[in-house]
Order: structure tokens, then sequence, then C-alpha cells
């Protein structure tokens, strides 16, 4: 009895926690850290696009190439936009005080981002750039309003107009897809069709929840050998206990 | 040869004295509950702080300047770095939770009542000191939600009169929360607060041993001895809660390596979002609130935004959330019930307790919540209920009916 009470318990876990995440912004996105192909399209499209003005401070190119499997001569000759070595953590192009020159704010660096604001956030982000004139870049940005980032992946997205501005700043009164979300129109295309930038939308946010915390490729595995051991554990203890207190009346 | 060894040692240190006493032939109720569980589990995390601190500290940096990426380095480049810092941060909880169970388990049964008023005591000091502990670590890894908790929980202080100001200066060793700041409460931390930590623990278990455990039917076990001598109603603590406690942990680790590896962050409960973006004096978190297990607390100061007779509402605030924790070292003289047991006491007292636990669990939602005025009044409403348990409890629990208390433990 108590047990299956412990277990219902400890099932509820991911729910609860699932419960409390997160602000609310307009789309949602399912993480997906075993798909290796997505993680390392997420990896390439990083490296190409955001790398120039977002570092990674904190991890290193020689991890990404361990933990996505990527050949270490293609990660140095295709991946790497800098003159590092490949053991060297991921730094921006850019110095930050000249960058705050350039952008009004020096672009942050990226390695915790999606922890610190959840995929979702990241996700959203990246979809929610609208032609906006009065923006010095030319665009805005329905999540992070006023946003000093120009539209980097505008040549894969085009340009989208917001059709109303219900869930202008900061996404607010907005939960989740579907709900109360913006509305866009593509008013110019790119190399990608929205179906394609949504999907390369979310291989950079698999990579960025991955780069978040690389440990999470092997937590899952590992804790479930682990609980499963303690499962036996648990149960020898308890033959164990009921054999000692035989003769306590 | 091993006799002869021991013979050899125990006549220059009483190693087997020392075993008889606290394990061998500690003889304990033989009807402990589920409730029981918590004092072992206690003494696991603590056990599990201190050994993954120990790593912890081996790759930590205690500076402002170093310290954020200290952490990262540990979650990133050092070998299982991230699944020591998540045992730590999670145990920091989990220790809550456990003390939080345990001290409820003396509530129901009356546990602290006498002769044991100064086991309660130094249960009330640990309960003290673990919160200044897990204060202090939660600013080491000096994320901005460290570095603001710090500053709110600092300038309470500022609200006593006179030497408020002077006194929130020395704290900090500057004038803002920093790196001196950051460098003591890392002394505090690992050495100063462990040690008191640790000390308290051995003064608990000396006097739980001396008097001997209370039980689900609150009664002394010392009062019916069989013919050789030991109580009738007592079974020895090895190997009978030896194995019992061993069950305990298995159950405990289930969930705790649970947490550990499926939900760290427990929905930003245990781990913050703020928490993973660097301390920055010039950005404030959009909603400053402590970890969960100072939350009820932390309500409690809030719920009052009023004066009374001139003192202002802050400090007034303050003496209400420690006098919060304070009130609980008088415990033991409030209850003037004729049992110790919740199984013999009466239905005013069942009534009372039932509140307190919906107020407490209340407050502690609603120091997790931004502030509004519906919220405040709940949170007052609580607040006088917290402390009418305690303060209220001489007169209630003198008239409250009780029921006859058995000879011998029931089982």
């Amino acid at each position: 009895m108590m047990r299956r009470f412990l277990i219902a318990l400890f099932l509820m876990m991911p729910l609860a926690a699932w419960a409390a995440g997160g602000e609310s912004v307009p789309f949602h996105h399912d993480t997906n850290l075993g798909n290796q192909a997505s993680l390392q399209r997420g990896a390439k499209m990083f490296m190409n696009y955001c790398s120039g003005c977002h570092s990674l401070q904190y991890m290193r190119y020689q991890r990404i190439a361990d933990d996505l499997e990527i050949p270490e001569d293609v990660m140095e000759n295709n991946l790497m936009m800098t003159r590092g070595k490949i053991h060297d953590t991921i730094q921006g192009t850019m110095d930050a005080e000249s960058a705050a020159e350039w952008f009004g704010k020096a672009p942050p660096d990226l390695s915790l981002t999606a922890r610190e604001r959840g995929a979702d956030w990241v996700y959203s982000f990246l979809l929610s750039f609208y032609r906006d004139d009065s923006r010095p870049t030319g665009v805005n940005n329905v999540v992070m309003s006023n946003t000093a980032m120009p539209a980097v992946l505008a040549p894969l997205q085009g340009y989208q107009a917001l059709k109303h501005s219900e869930g202008e700043g900061e996404g607010e009164g907005s939960h989740g897809a579907g709900h109360g979300a913006p509305e866009f129109e593509l008013i110019q295309e790119g190399q990608l069709n929205p179906a394609e930038y949504k999907k390369a939308v979310g291989d950079l946010t698999n990579f960025l929840v991955y780069v978040g915390e690389p440990a999470k490729l092997v937590r899952y595995s590992l804790g479930f050998k682990v609980i499963v051991f303690l499962l036996l554990f648990t149960a020898l203890a308890y033959m164990l206990k009921r054999e000692f207190w035989r003769d306590v009346h | 040869m091993a006799s002869k060894f021991m013979n050899w040692v125990d006549a220059r240190f009483p190693a087997t004295q020392l075993w008889n006493e606290h394990i061998g032939q500690y003889y304990a109720p033989k009807n402990f509950n589920v409730w029981y569980y918590f004092g072992s589990l206690a003494m696991l995390v603590l056990a599990n702080q201190l050994l993954t601190g120990i790593w912890l500290a081996m790759f930590y940096k205690p500076s402002a300047a170093e310290a954020f990426g200290s952490v990262a380095y540990i979650m990133r480049d050092v070998e299982w770095g991230w699944l020591i810092r998540y045992m730590h941060s999670t145990g920091a909880s989990f220790f809550f939770i456990v003390v939080y169970l345990h001290m409820f388990r003396a509530l129901l049964y009356g546990s602290y009542r006498k002769p044991r008023e100064l086991l309660w005591i130094f249960g009330c000091l640990i309960f003290l000191a673990l919160m200044a502990e897990a204060f202090m670590g939660y600013v080491l890894p000096w994320g901005n939600m460290s570095y603001w908790g710090a500053q709110v929980i600092i300038s309470l202080f500022s609200a006593i009169p006179v030497v408020g100001e002077q006194l929130t200066t020395w704290i900090r060793g500057d004038f803002v929360i920093g790196d001196a700041t950051l460098n003591r409460f890392f002394a505090l931390h690992v050495v100063a607060l462990p040690f008191v930590l640790v000390g308290l623990v051995i003064a608990h278990i000396m006097a739980l041993h001396h008097v001997g455990s209370n039980n689900p039917d609150g009664i002394e076990i010392k009062a019916n001895k069989n013919a050789d001598g030991h109580p009738a109603d007592g079974i020895p603590f090895h190997p009978y809660y030896t194995v019992k406690d061993l069950f305990g942990v298995g159950v405990f680790l289930i969930l705790f390596c649970g947490v550990i590896f499926f939900a760290p962050e427990f929905g930003g409960f245990f781990l913050e979002p703020p928490n993973f973006t660097e301390a920055n004096p010039s950005v404030t978190p959009e909603h400053i609130a402590p970890v969960w297990y100072f939350t009820p607390f932390y309500a409690i100061l809030r719920a009052i935004n009023f004066e009374v007779l001139g003192v202002p509402a802050k400090l007034l605030g303050v003496i209400a959330m420690f006098g919060a924790v304070l009130i609980l070292f008088v415990l033991p003289w409030l209850d003037r019930s004729k049992v110790k047991s919740i199984r013999y006491k009466g239905p005013i007292f069942k009534g009372m307790l039932a509140i307190f636990v919906v107020a407490f669990i209340t407050l502690g939602y609603i120091g997790t919540q931004a502030p509004s005025p519906l919220l405040t009044t709940i949170a007052q409403i609580c607040t006088a209920v917290y402390f009418a348990f305690f303060l209220l409890m001489p007169f209630y629990s003198a008239i409250d009916r009780t029921k006859p208390v058995p000879e011998r433990v029931t089982g």
C-alpha cells in the first residue's frame, strides 16, 4: 500500500515539474534530445547563423563533437568559424564593446539561455520576428519587444508582418499555442517554406537545450538504471526487514 | 583473534561501550511507524551534503568574478560534476522535506514533552543552523536569484532600530553584496556551519539515547522492564531498526534519485530559472522569491504590512518571521495536555493541529507567489493561525478531553 502510494507520487513528479514551468510564450516546442540528426543540424545552424555574434562561453567545440558524434575534422573545417582550437570554448567573434556600440547592447552569451527561459521561449522568439519600419533594424519581435537583434534568419524565413498585435509585449495574456497567439503573414519569401523553417528553428532549439545542459544526454538513461537498481535493493531490504522482524510481536 | 583485538582497543578507547550504548544495546520502542524513518534519513542527507559538498568545494571558486563560471565548469567539464552538484542541490531541498516531516512527527506524538525538552531544543537549533546553512549555500552559485535573494534577506536586518544599517554593512562586508559577502558566506557554509550542525546532531542523538525514544503511543517504555532489565516493549536498535531503516533508505533513495535524474530543477522549485543567469546588480528578477523551504516564513514577513503602536511594519514583519521560528523553542512548556500522543488527545488539539498544517502549507504557497491584496489577507489569517496554535496551546491543551493512555504500547 505504502509503496504503491510512493510510486504514484514518484510518477507524478515530472507532471509537477511541467505544471510549474516557464514564461508564457506563443509557441510550444517539443524538445527531443534523442534525435541526434536534429542536434547536428542545430549545431550547424548555430555555427553558421548565430556564432558570429553569440558566444557559448561554457561550451567546448570538442564536447559538441564528442556528444553529437561529429567527426573532429568536420568540426574543425566546417563548423569552427574562429581560429580557436577544438578544445576551446566557443567565443563570439565580436568584442563586447564594439558590439554594444553597434547594436545598443552586446549580444548575450547563449550557453544557458534555454535553461533560463525555456525551450518554448527560444523557439517562439525565433519564430516571432516581424517587419517594423520604426525600428533601426527594420524588424521587431513579439516575444521580446524592441529587441536589438536584427532578422539574422530572414534569408531562411523571409519577412513576415504582424496581422494583429494582441500578443505583443513579452507574450503577456497568451497561454500556449493557438490561444491568443499572434498571427503573422509572410510578405517576402525566404529560402525555406514556413514548415521547413519551423523545423530548422526546432533543430536550433534542440541544440540550445542540449548546450544548456549537456549532461541531459546521459541523465535520463543513467537515471533509469539507478532506479531499477534501487527498486531491487529496496525489495531485498524489505524482505530482510520482514525476516528479522519475524520474532517481534 | 578479533575479540583479543577488541579487548586491546576497549582498554584504550570505549569502542564496544559506545556501540552498545548507541546501537547494539539501545532499546527502542517496537511500535515505530512510518513517521519514525525521518530521523535516520536526515542523517543520510547530512552525510550526502557533507560528502558532495567536499567535492564541489574542490572545483568551486568563491569569488564574484569566477563563482558562476566555476559552477558551469562543474556542470560541464568536471567528471560527474553535474551528478555531484545535483545531489547537493536536491539534497538541500530533501533535507528540509525530511526535517519538516521529522518535526511534524514530534508534534503528532508529543516527542517534545518532558523529559525530552532538551532533545527538542537541540532539534530546533539544528533547524535554525540548517536555515542559515541553506541560505548561505544558495548564494554561492552567484546566479541572479542568489544575488537578489541575499539582497532581500540581508536588508531585513536594517529594520532593527539604531544599529540596523551598520549591522547590514557588517554582514555584507561591503555597502553592497559583493565579493566580500560571497567569500565570507563560503567560509561559513563550508566550515563554520557544518561544524555547528554536526555538533548539534551529536548532542541531539546523545540526548535521545539518554532519555530514550518516544513512540506513537507517547508512553515511556522504560516504565515496564522485563527480567533482564530491558524495556518489555523495546527491541535493540541493531539489528531491528538498522534493517528497517535500510528499507526506508531504499524508498527514500528512489524518490531522491528520481528528482536528481529526471527533474533536478523540480519545475523551478529546487533550482530557480533566474539563477541560470549570472548575478547582475542592475537587473532585478521579475519576482524575487526565496527557495520553497523558506516561503512559509517569508509569507509571514510579507503578511505584516501594518504598524502597531508606532513600530514600523518592516520591523514587525521581521519580528514575526523570526518569532515564528523561535516560538518552537518553548513548545515543551506550552503543551499542558495530560497525554503526549495525538492518539489520546482530544478533538480541540486535533483540530488545531489540522488547521495549523493547512495554514503552514498555505503560507508556503503564498510565499512563492507575487503579492496581491487577496493573498496578503489570506497570509494574515494563516499567520494568525500559526501563532494561535502555539500561544493558545496552554489553554486548549489543558481543557481538551483526552482518552485514557494504555499501560503498554499498542503496536
